[in-house]
């Protein structure tokens, strides 16, 4: 089939997928199917070439970062932005893009890809630049190990042409360097002080913070501090307010400032690029601030133990009403054995008001287990977050989610009441 | 709380301890508490002096790495295990240290990792992973309700009985129904989710059994499974 007729039928289906509410990979299968290369006809006519974005927490999050930075230095960019972060979903997002003729108007594409998706990926589009996040236990029932997660990661590193950007202080990522050549590699990394915030793996499951740092990085998170942070880009610090709540996104954006720094080079305008920082809020549900009857209401999404404790720390429960939602639907992940590898005692104080999703009692019986008192089970979401609001009306609000329950809210908050972002 | 101490080993806590083992350990420590008994933990871990004095064992499961890592150890420490195992001591060993628990694991490459043999199992490593939902059935412990997640497939040898008899799920392999192993007080399962939480029966099972060997009685008192009855009703019906 010639390229503008697949193009036309991609798009058509998109917009019948829409009318159907229905998922936004869906129209990207369509196109896959017919023709399988599609996205790699397209994307590799960019003069800037593919960034590929993966790791197991943030990657929604710093995508949204590194496009924004990019777009500050005058790039035209496309992205997958919603968060369907899957080949299809690329596909699909082409579709809305391209013009008729199958044309990319952009400099550059940032993308957004899983582990195992992204080893795919690579194979059939080798990336000019890559950013590897870090590896944590994440739905290991569909990428078996954490070691083998680091593998897929590392082939990813192996396809990327110019630079691979890695983080220095896990020890998973930092090592896949050492199967490359050093002038492929960049670091972003994080002060020692501050590393008691970001557990690695092996932190969170018994090892001590014995994380050795002995490579330079280009970019380090070196303070954070309310809404302010300090990087130090090569060599020099520089300080900045932000928008993005929660700690480890922050970290994340020492490793959007050294990518984009791979991708410009010289030329780069920092002042461009530290205004734009300033200004980037978080993806959408990834510590989200909306308002309901005039309090902040908080979505935070947990996919898993890291991202849970990270929350958990990052947020404190004293004043807030809180409310976790669990479900176990495939893209959650079926097994319910990661809640047990998050310790919830910091909730003991101020307890939990509500438990809710397909898993709500699998929580609850976590939380008892942590002496931590649950005003309510309601398995259904629905009526669990109008007896959330009206119950503690007067109260900011936050509730935990894992990715379908986030949706499922997300849903339902508009039916209830005026949603507002504010940030 | 009474000055009655009952001491936990958890073997290898930094090595083998994945998908929520430490659930388990959790789980025992709560429920001797709600009973009454004060615990002691010590976490064993490779190099460490292997302690006196223990009254249950709870070991889960590792990457590959974690493994290989704590093999020689756990080959040194093994007659000390198969005397407390001898001497009726309850112990739970979950997938990897379930395996490392039989005669030996042979991986998919032909290389024999020896285990220490107070199992009576055999495993060898397959290109296949069982992963799941799992729903076994046991005629001492009822259903017994979990998450599996392996490669090996363990066969069971003549000295040991099945956990449980497989209703959903792959269980020890694709070959047969069994699920897990048992031998005098020492259960090995691949059910992870965290086992024990979710299956109170065996949590009692282990506690009953190190009270009883260490003070004679055991007095069960009623403590709350309420949540628990109820993410139990749950999980049966979800899909595999």
């Amino acid at each position: 089939m010639s390229k503008p007729l697949v193009t036309i039928l991609g798009k058509t289906v998109k917009s019948f997928a829409r009318l159907r509410g229905g998922g936004s990979a869906l129209p990207g299968l369509v196109v896959e199917r017919i023709d399988p290369n599609f996205i790699k006809d397209i994307l590799s006519s960019l003069p800037l070439g593919v960034t590929v974005i993966s790791g197991t927490n943030g990657k929604t999050t710093t995508t949204k970062m590194v496009v924004e930075l990019l777009e500050s230095q005058g790039l035209k960019v496309f992205t997958n932005r919603t968060g369907s972060n899957f080949s299809r979903g690329v596909a699909a997002a082409l579709l809305s893009d391209i013009n008729i003729k199958g044309k990319l108007d952009a400099d550059i594409a940032v993308l957004e890809l899983d582990e195992a998706h992204a080893v795919h990926f690579v194979d059939k589009i080798p990336p000019k630049f890559s950013l590897l996040l870090n590896v944590m236990r994440d739905q290991l029932d569909r990428f078996g190990e954490i070691d083998h997660t680091a593998n897929l990661l590392r082939h990813v590193a192996n396809a990327t042409s110019e630079k691979v950007v890695l983080n220095r202080d896990d020890i998973r990522i930092a090592n896949i360097a050492k199967s490359l050549d050093d002038k492929k590699v960049k670091f972003f990394g994080i002060d020692e002080k501050l590393l008691k915030y970001f557990p690695s793996d092996d932190n969170l499951h018994g090892s001590k913070y014995k994380n050795k740092i002995t490579e330079k990085a280009d970019v380090v998170l070196s303070k954070f501090h309310d809404d302010y942070a300090t990087f130090t880009i090569d060599g020099k610090d520089i300080t900045t307010k932000l928008k993005l709540n929660g700690i480890y996104n922050v970290f994340n954006a020492a490793a959007a400032i050294a990518l984009v720094r791979s991708i410009i080079g010289k030329e780069i305008n920092q002042k461009k690029l530290i205004e734009a920082l300033s200004k980037v809020t978080p993806a959408f549900g990834r510590g989200e601030m909306l308002t309901i009857d005039g309090e902040p209401l908080e979505l935070v999404l947990v996919k898993n133990p890291s991202g849970f404790q990270l929350g958990l720390k990052s947020f404190n429960p004293s004043g807030y009403a809180t409310m976790i939602a669990i479900n176990d639907n495939y893209a959650d992940g079926r097994d319910m054995s990661w809640l047990w590898d998050v310790n919830f005692s910091s909730l003991a104080n101020a307890g939990v008001d509500l438990v809710s999703g397909i898993r709500a009692y699998d929580m609850a019986l976590r939380l008892d287990y942590d002496e931590v008192t649950i005003k309510n089970v309601e398995v259904d979401l629905k009526i669990a977050l109008k007896n959330f609001i009206s119950i503690n009306k007067n109260q900011p609000k936050r509730i935990y989610c894992t990715y379908t329950a986030m949706t499922s809210i997300r849903k339902n908050l508009s039916k209830i009441t005026k949603v507002e972002v504010v940030k | 709380m009474s000055n009655k101490t009952i001491t936990i080993l958890n073997l290898y806590s930094n090595d083998m301890n994945i998908y929520g083992d430490r659930g388990n350990v959790l789980c025992i420590i709560k429920r001797l508490e709600r009973y009454g008994y004060s615990t002691e933990l010590i976490e064993y871990n490779h190099g460490d002096n292997f302690p006196d004095n223990i009254d249950i064992v709870i070991g889960g499961g590792g990457q590959d790495s974690g493994q290989s890592k704590i093999q020689q150890d756990l080959l040194k420490i093994g007659p000390k295990l198969q005397k407390l195992a001898d001497d009726n001591v309850p112990m739970l060993m979950i997938c990897g240290l379930y395996q490392l628990f039989g005669r030996f694991f042979k991986t998919s490459e032909g290389e024999i990792i020896k285990g220490i043999g107070i199992l009576d199992i055999e495993t060898f490593g397959k290109s296949e992973r069982l992963i799941g939902n799992i729903i076994t059935y046991s005629e001492q412990f009822g259903d017994i309700i979990g998450y599996e997640n392996h490669s090996g497939q363990t066969f069971l040898g003549h000295e040991v009985n099945s956990l449980g008899r497989v209703r959903l799920g792959a269980g020890n392999n694709t070959l047969d129904v069994s699920e897990g192993a048992k031998y005098k007080n020492v259960i090995g399962s691949y059910l992870h989710g965290s086992l024990l939480p979710k299956n109170p029966a065996i949590a009692d099972f282990l506690i009953e059994q190190a009270v009883i060997r260490k003070f004679g009685k055991f007095t069960k008192n009623k403590i709350s499974d309420k949540y628990t009855d109820q993410a139990r009703k749950i999980t049966l019906k979800r899909p595999r």
